[in-house]
């Protein structure tokens, strides 16, 4: 006798072909003082998430945490990128740049520490939140730099079952 | 409430983003710290400013706000009119200042916390 896939099966295949569809993987170069173009890579990043039917939560975290990456690149490195991988169950996110580096990264994590010249703070950055903020909006979040080299931020944000796809 | 009525009752000076001001507004935000919006806005917030540079449409835009109201005769500067437009993002001007704008629109919006 001729038989179907069991239900278990068929919500496992039809999981399986869905999220093969949320799979994606891209990279998003920044210019180094370019505020004219700050937060178009974010943009983006959330247009991306939205089409792929990511849920609108998980999308607004990782639009803070892509905006405040770029908003570091753009004010404190020569150059940069984001790159951006979203898998079944979460989101990884890196922010690569080539700049000064941190010397102190437990100092720069602190809330308001913030190496920034008057010209950032006068446009309302600066202020020693953009690190934190990263952190507080990722599950998962780890920083790493080398003076003279550049400082990589990586952050995974799990995706909920119901927003995943 | 939606945002045509707040720009009626506070006469406000719609300068992009007409057709979006049917949208819901929820609650409301003031500051000119960028990354504080960015943590503390939520959807649907307006958002009341001094901040004038085109980095405000961004904001505005990644964190689904309602639109941006620029506080005390603030003007957008050029670039920053031409984003939101392009982004189609409400910027709305006032010659209050953002004490008076967020009680008038606390009242509005929250008349049984008023």
């Amino acid at each position: 006798m001729k038989r179907g896939l069991s239900a278990p099966l068929r919500k496992w295949m039809a999981h399986v072909s869905v999220c093969e569809k949320c799979s994606y993987e891209n990279s998003f170069p920044i210019d180094g003082g370019n505020y004219d173009n700050a937060g178009q890579v974010s943009g983006k990043i959330k247009t991306i998430l939205k089409d792929m039917g990511i849920g609108n939560n998980v999308v607004r975290m990782v639009a803070v945490i892509t905006y405040e990456s770029e908003i570091n690149i753009v004010s404190y490195a020569r150059q940069g990128m984001i790159r951006l991988h979203v898998l079944p169950e979460h989101i990884e996110i890196e922010a690569v740049d080539e700049g000064p580096g941190i010397s102190d990264i437990h100092l720069a994590m602190q809330q308001g520490w913030s190496t920034a010249t008057d010209k950032i703070r006068e446009m309302g950055f600066g202020a020693g939140m953009g690190l934190n903020n990263i952190r507080n909006f990722s599950d998962i979040f780890h920083i790493s730099s080398d003076v003279g080299s550049g400082t990589r931020l990586k952050m995974i944000i799990h995706i909920q079952q119901e927003q995943n796809c | 409430m939606n945002l045509e009525t707040i720009v009626q009752a506070l006469q406000l000076d719609v300068k992009s983003g007409r057709d979006k001001l049917g949208v819901e507004v929820r609650g409301g935000y003031v500051g000119d710290l960028l990354s504080d919006v960015m943590a503390n806005g939520r959807e649907g917030d307006l958002w009341i400013t001094r901040q004038i540079h085109q980095n405000i449409v961004a904001v505005a835009s990644l964190k689904d706000l309602a639109g941006i109201i620029l506080v005390r005769g603030a003007e957008p500067a050029a670039d920053t009119l031409e984003k939101a437009v392009r982004e189609n993002i409400p910027l709305l001007t006032s010659n209050l200042p953002a004490f008076v704008m967020a009680g008038r629109i606390y009242q509005m919006i929250c008349p049984r916390n008023a």
